[in-house]
């Protein structure tokens, strides 16, 4: 699992690259929230053009970032989803709160 | 043709989700499975190592067992743990039910492995563990034309 970061203005983008399983989203979460501590944030653009495998521990990682930038009011958006990580997220209904792009 | 299988034997760590995946979709690839089929065993043998990962065994290392059968077309996968086991298993079975809301769980783990495969069967007793058997049929189509095309490349010889 590699994360990266871009920063443009108040919009954070995290790039998600490999397989986001319970393993990797715990390492994940230590590294995105200590970075959206940062109360400039207003929007989460998440990223997975390079995520070659997401689980149901994915969809509840992607939750919980939902619920802490929801709690500041801000907007979190998923860009780029391929067809096997997409067929997960329909699934999950997680397109009733968070906008799939 | 004698029926193939292979027994892993993996500590409850979570760092060995992603050795289970891969392992069981290298297995079953002698069934020449589709893209599409290697994805959704690989999702709903996480989910059941997962499972065994963070609920079987609290706040302790304890065994998981895979055992994965082909059977002619069809893939037979045991996921199999020695913790405390479910205490209920219908209710676990409920979509976005979980005991773990504050680990971010998002309670979706039985019913990706339902809609992925084509059966799931769950058995647990509390304290001596649960048993996950996920079955799936590989499509056969795939292989027979594969085989054409080498009787025709043959042919062609």
């Amino acid at each position: 699992m590699n994360i990266q970061f871009i920063e443009t203005g108040q919009v954070l983008t995290i790039k998600l690259k490999g397989e986001l399983d319970h393993h990797s989203a715990d390492t994940a979460r230590v590294l995105i929230d200590e970075k959206i501590k940062n109360e400039k944030y207003n929007k989460l653009v998440i990223d997975l053009k390079g995520l070659d495998f997401i689980d149901s521990s994915g969809i509840g990682f992607v939750i919980g970032r939902y619920k802490v930038i929801r709690k500041r009011k801000g907007v979190i958006e998923i860009v780029n989803a391929g067809k096997k990580v997409r067929k997960i997220l329909d699934m999950s209904g997680i397109g009733k709160i968070i906008k799939i792009k | 043709m004698h029926n193939n299988y292979v027994y892993i034997r993996i500590p409850s760590l979570s760092v060995n989700e992603s050795f289970a995946r891969a392992a069981v979709a290298a297995f079953c690839s002698s069934l020449n499975p589709t893209m599409n089929e290697i994805s959704d065993i690989k999702t709903s043998v996480s989910e059941a190592v997962t499972n065994a990962v963070v609920h079987a065994y609290e706040d302790e290392i304890g065994e998981i067992e895979i055992q994965c059968r082909i059977k002619g077309q069809v893939v037979e996968i045991i996921v199999e743990d020695f913790g405390c086991g479910i205490a209920d298993v219908e209710k676990a079975r409920e979509p976005l039910f979980t005991t773990k809301p504050e680990l971010e769980r998002s309670g979706m783990g039985f019913s990706v492995m339902e809609s992925f495969m084509d059966e799931l069967v769950i058995l647990s007793e509390k304290d001596v563990g649960t048993k996950v058997i996920l079955r799936k049929k590989i499509n056969e189509k795939k292989q027979k034309s594969l085989n054409e095309e080498i009787d025709v490349s043959e042919d062609e010889e």
